[in-house]
């Protein structure tokens, strides 16, 4: 059991998981035909299956059932600040399963040349008076219970006093913020605090506009909707739930990264040290010490940035992405391919810190400008 | 669903819509609003002597209301700690130690090297949270994204992109430790080797 672990504390190490399932992803979400046919050969669309849905929830629930027995996955998970993100763990998972599941059934449909489940959906009409309201009142009486026992058993999390000096450790966001606060781990705030999440607001607004696809209206379906799916759910899962589940059970004390069976030592020490990209080319590589002129000693930088925003969008414009630009038009395209660099900006800056422990990419302290 | 509601009710829809179009111009509607003769006519120079006395009267109501919300900016009586005080004689503060006695009441520590004392604030540069001075790491830690600072204030580890700021700090006349947080000095903008950063000892 030890060892077990031991295995799953170390699995969990941030660099390890996330790698893991951004690899994964893409075989369980494929989007492109190639991934597809390697997601169809491997099996994995078994998943969105009744049998598939079982076996997800077996697995999710014998490891909580057996995290539980130990003291420190018992303490986290039961903290009723955290108990949210339990049920949004295993939510998150069933609706993913729950229209996986419908879009596998249709996708099957519709190669054998029959019409999406839905198309009949006008002949089961379910009546107002009795069906819907007697469902509507059944509902309000169990979210009522289901709140009565939640408030009596599960305390509000308050604390003392406010007090400047004294700062909960970890001090942690409310949990629909944690996404946020990790992204802030790896950004200045004005990036991560303002930029990031307005692009995220707009991304998502733009999404009709950008999305050029008129497949899988008023039906579910994976296949003929995959890659738009499949980047859909890149962002949401990897770099929203994940970065929340992150946040709120594996940092602990000083931000540090824990396992789920490990111990919230306020003395664990991990080496962390960073340094700037300018630091990194001019103090390490070329062992000239940092220029004087801030333009200068920010040249490397603002050149990757720069060129990170100018000439991907035309290579990838003439490459993978070669399809959506004739599809979508310059201006929906060039929309597009902006909102997914941006989005990718945070696991490159993840990976940069994780490997060379970069801080800053442009650092500009003295103008409160840093990416 | 669109497509249902017009087949359910194929007799109605067609005719609610045609009977505007069909009934006499003296509808029932038409009648209710009374014809524009009747009404006093406005003439230009009184609709502008009151459309001026109007918006006269609302610019003023405005201006009245945000100068009292204004007027919340500066509080007849604030309660917060002084901004300047004093912090004892240097010999209370060992060499190499970082102090947290005045961390709770005035948000500083006193941090004492060879040769120097400074005054250091405890406002992470990243996102203003309070760090924590760990003492066996002879680091500050911050709790909310774990950004690390030396005890001279330099930032090492963590996303916070300056080191935290010092505060000015002289020694008064009878010999104590004079910091005022009015004035703060900040090494990325080479303020730390000013004569009033630190005291020299």
């Amino acid at each position: 059991m030890d060892a077990f672990k031991s295995i799953i504390n170390s699995l969990s190490e941030p660099q390890i998981m996330f790698s893991f399932l951004v690899l994964v992803f893409f075989f369980i979400f494929p989007p492109s035909d190639k991934l597809y046919r390697i997601h169809k050969k491997l099996r994995l669309d078994l998943l969105w299956t009744n049998v598939g849905g079982v076996f997800i929830f077996t697995g999710l629930f014998v490891f909580f059932g057996l995290g539980v027995t130990d003291e420190n996955f018992r303490l986290i998970v039961t903290k009723p600040d955290n108990v949210p993100i339990v049920g949004l763990l295993f939510l998150t998972i069933f609706f993913l399963w729950l229209s996986m599941k419908q879009g596998r059934d249709n996708d099957i449909r519709l190669a054998e040349g029959q019409k999406p489940n839905e198309y009949h959906d006008p002949e089961d009409k379910v009546l107002v008076w009795p069906d819907l309201v007697y469902i509507e009142l059944i509902a309000i009486v169990l979210c009522s219970i289901l709140l009565m026992v939640w408030s009596i058993y599960l305390k509000a999390p308050l604390e003392g006093p406010a007090n400047l000096a004294d700062s909960p450790n970890p001090s942690k966001a409310p949990w629909y913020f944690l996404g946020l606060q990790e992204m802030l781990v790896y950004f200045d705030p004005w990036l991560a605090g303002v930029v990031l999440p307005s692009f995220i607001v707009l991304g998502l607004m733009a999404i009709p506009y950008i999305d050029s696809n008129r497949k899988g209206q008023g039906y579910y379906t994976f296949n003929e909707r995959k890659t738009e799916i499949s980047l859909f759910l890149f962002g949401w899962l990897l770099l929203w739930v994940f970065l929340i589940f992150v946040g709120t059970f594996l940092r602990g004390p000083n931000w540090n990264f824990f396992g789920p069976f490990e111990e919230w030592s306020l003395s664990k020490v991990v080496p962390l040290t960073n340094i700037n990209l300018s630091e990194l080319v001019y103090v390490r590589w070329l062992k000239t010490g940092l220029p004087d002129n801030i333009f200068l000693r920010e040249f490397f930088g603002i050149s990757f940035v720069v060129g990170y925003y100018l000439i991907l969008p035309p290579l990838l414009a003439r490459t993978i992405l070669k399809k959506f630009y004739s599809k979508m038009g310059i201006f929906a395209f060039s929309m597009f391919v902006i909102l997914l660099l941006t989005s990718v900006t945070l696991p490159i800056k993840m990976y940069l810190r994780w490997t060379l422990n970069l801080k800053y990419i442009v650092a500009i302290p003295e103008f409160f400008f840093n990416i | 669903m669109t497509e249902d509601a017009i087949n359910q009710n194929p007799n109605e829809n067609p005719e609610s819509q045609n009977k505007p179009e069909v009934s006499p111009p003296a509808s029932p509607v038409g009648e209710k609003t009374p014809p524009i003769e009747a009404k006093e006519k406005v003439s230009r120079r009184s609709f502008l002597t009151s459309a001026t006395l109007a918006w006269g009267a609302f610019a003023v109501a405005t201006a009245g209301i945000l100068t009292g919300a204004g007027r919340f900016f500066f509080p007849n009586v604030l309660f917060e700690p002084p901004q300047t005080f004093k912090a004892g004689y240097p010999d209370e503060y060992t060499i190499g130690e970082v102090s947290e006695r005045w961390k709770e009441k005035f948000g500083v520590w006193i941090v004492r090297e060879k040769g120097m004392i400074y005054a250091l604030s405890t406002v992470c540069t990243h996102l203003g949270c309070t760090p924590n001075w760990l003492g066996n790491e002879k680091k500050f830690k911050c709790p909310c994204h774990g950004s690390g600072f030396r005890s001279t204030g330099i930032n090492f580890e963590g996303p916070a992109p300056r080191p935290l700021e010092r505060y000015r700090i002289v020694l008064a006349d009878d010999g104590q430790i004079f910091v005022d947080k009015t004035k703060k000095y900040q090494h990325e903008k080479g303020q730390w080797s000013d004569s009033e950063s630190f005291i020299a000892v």
